[in-house]
């Protein structure tokens, strides 16, 4: 049992992330991100016939983008472990069934990014798995109209809303006994931890960073003091989509805690929009913290601009339905640890297995 | 949650970091744009009365007609949509924010068809503001019915 530590984190120790792709969508491309996405979508279409139908082909096209970049055929991909924000997560389930690919659908709202990394680690280095696909989209067009409004409708929003990221990330997960692992591919998932529902009794559907800050603050606490680490052993401290709001609430929540993450947290959602107007308080979406990951943060990670990365993709657990019925809106996070591997030799393979 | 922070701590801060609302600022976007609404109304008005020599009910009548048409027109344009997120409630309130709430979801659920789609779909904003609109409306009727015919 050495591979949990704590109630609930897991050490793991032959997991690499071999390659990775995102896109985005058009807004996305003026974003901070904008420069890193594989491909971007010149319209909101995608020449498809819905939100919905082009959700799903820049999730297809973007596996195959990942697929072309590893070099790997689709054979060798042992299984997708993937979800999205639609009812019955239909862009990863159609997706998978279009590339012919085993599936395991999962749902952790704009979370499942990382819920994703969590089972597939386990899986590889449980040796159930060689290679994995684990990846995550969203549309502004499909979720806005389950969640909230029709898109042509003339309401405002509070400046504490946030706008959904068009945008998609898929990463390949391998196991490093069984995979030539080369120069290029040091990028390892070392740890992780599985984030409990914390409900802090939001119920306003336009204050998701408000429902989410707490939940992150809870598993970024509980990964530190069960893996008995420091901020600091972070360059960066990653949320997926509080926004500016939330991130304001996160810091004091962990202060609270005992921790002071000002100096490495830093939130996709507050980021991917920054300096476009009118988008609130930031993006959101399991496209959000998926495609900014693909993109930006693990290109300069093989960059070695940062070496150690918590990635915690974090969820609002919202259903409009029990919203209305009176419930209130539980936000939930994973963290997943990744880090850089040091250079080794050509004979050696074997990695250090750091920080512990 | 209570690990961390008290509930009702937590709701107390979550209201102190909020970002604010400029509630001076939208309430005068409201008022302009609500306003110039309504001078179009007027303008349309007096141009059927006297230009085209309407009756008054008649011309009132077209003024609703064409507001309407126009809210609609820019709904399906792209148009309504911006409009509303900088005048806020100055253009959801009048006739054509009305129109707009039932031609946004037209062109939304027209993916899903026209029976399941547009037509069940078409009233989801609107319908409420139809029930207890006419439900209202009936109750005054009651009551007018009722006491109106005494003095």
């Amino acid at each position: 049992m050495t591979k949990k530590i704590g109630r609930q984190s897991l050490r793991f120790e032959n997991v690499f992330i071999k390659s990775w792709a995102s896109a985005a969508g058009p807004t996305e491309k003026k974003g901070t991100f904008g420069s890193y996405y594989d491909f971007t979508i010149h319209d909101a279409l995608f020449g498809e016939n819905s939100f919905e139908a082009a959700e799903k082909r820049m999730f297809t096209e973007c596996v195959k983008t990942l697929l072309k970049k590893a070099s790997l055929s689709i054979n060798k991909v042992d299984c997708l472990i993937g979800g999205d924000l639609l009812n019955q997560i239909v862009t990863s389930a159609y997706g998978a069934r279009d590339l012919d690919l085993p599936f395991l659908g999962i749902y952790g709202a704009c979370s499942t990014m990382a819920e994703a990394m969590l089972l597939s680690s386990m899986q590889i280095d449980g040796g159930f798995a060689e290679n994995i696909l684990c990846g995550t989209s969203s549309h502004f067009g499909s979720a806005e109209r389950q969640f909230r409004f029709p898109l042509e409708l003339g309401t405002p929003k509070p400046p504490t809303a946030q706008n959904t990221v068009t945008g998609t990330g898929v990463l390949l997960l391998s196991d490093r006994r069984l995979t030539q692992i080369k120069e290029e591919t040091r990028i390892r998932i070392t740890s992780g931890t599985i984030g409990k529902p914390v409900d802090p009794g939001i119920k306003d559907a336009n204050n998701m960073g408000a429902a989410m800050a707490p939940a992150a603050a809870s598993t970024i606490a509980a990964h530190l003091r069960e893996l008995q680490k420091k901020p600091e052993d972070y360059d960066i401290i990653l949320t997926g989509d509080l926004g500016t709001h939330g991130s304001d609430l996160l810091h004091i929540l962990m202060e609270k805690l005992g921790f002071d993450i000002r100096k490495q947290h830093k939130d996709c959602g507050a980021m991917v929009f920054a300096g476009l107007p009118s988008h609130y308080s930031g993006g959101s979406g399991c496209g959000c913290c998926a495609s900014s990951l693909a993109s930006y943060f693990l290109s300069e990670m093989q960059k070695e601009k940062f070496r150690r990365i918590l990635f915690v993709a974090t969820g609002a657990l919202l259903s409009p339905t029990v919203v209305q019925q009176g419930e209130t809106i539980p936000g939930i996070a994973h963290a997943v640890s990744i880090e850089l591997a040091e250079k080794h030799s050509e004979n050696d393979i074997s990695f250090q297995i750091e920080s512990f | 949650m209570n690990e961390i922070m008290d509930k009702q701590e937590y709701a107390k801060l979550v209201r102190e970091r909020m970002p604010k609302s400029k509630t001076g600022m939208e309430c005068l976007r409201a008022f302009l744009v609500g306003g110039l609404i309504c001078v179009l109304g007027e303008l349309l008005h007096i141009f059927y009365l006297e230009q085209w020599q309407m009756s008054e009910d008649n011309a009132a009548a077209m003024v609703s007609i064409t507001l309407i048409f126009m809210g609609a027109l820019l709904t399906g344009l792209g148009v309504y949509d911006l409009i509303g997120k900088f005048a806020g409630a100055g253009s959801i309130v009048p006739i054509s924010g009305y129109a707009n709430s039932v031609t946004a979801p037209a062109l939304e659920f027209k993916r899903e068809g026209f029976i399941l789609g547009v037509g069940a779909k078409l009233f989801t904003i609107a319908g409420p503001v139809l029930v207890y609109g006419i439900t209202s409306s009936i109750l005054v009727g009651v009551l007018y019915c009722i006491f109106g015919g005494i003095s």
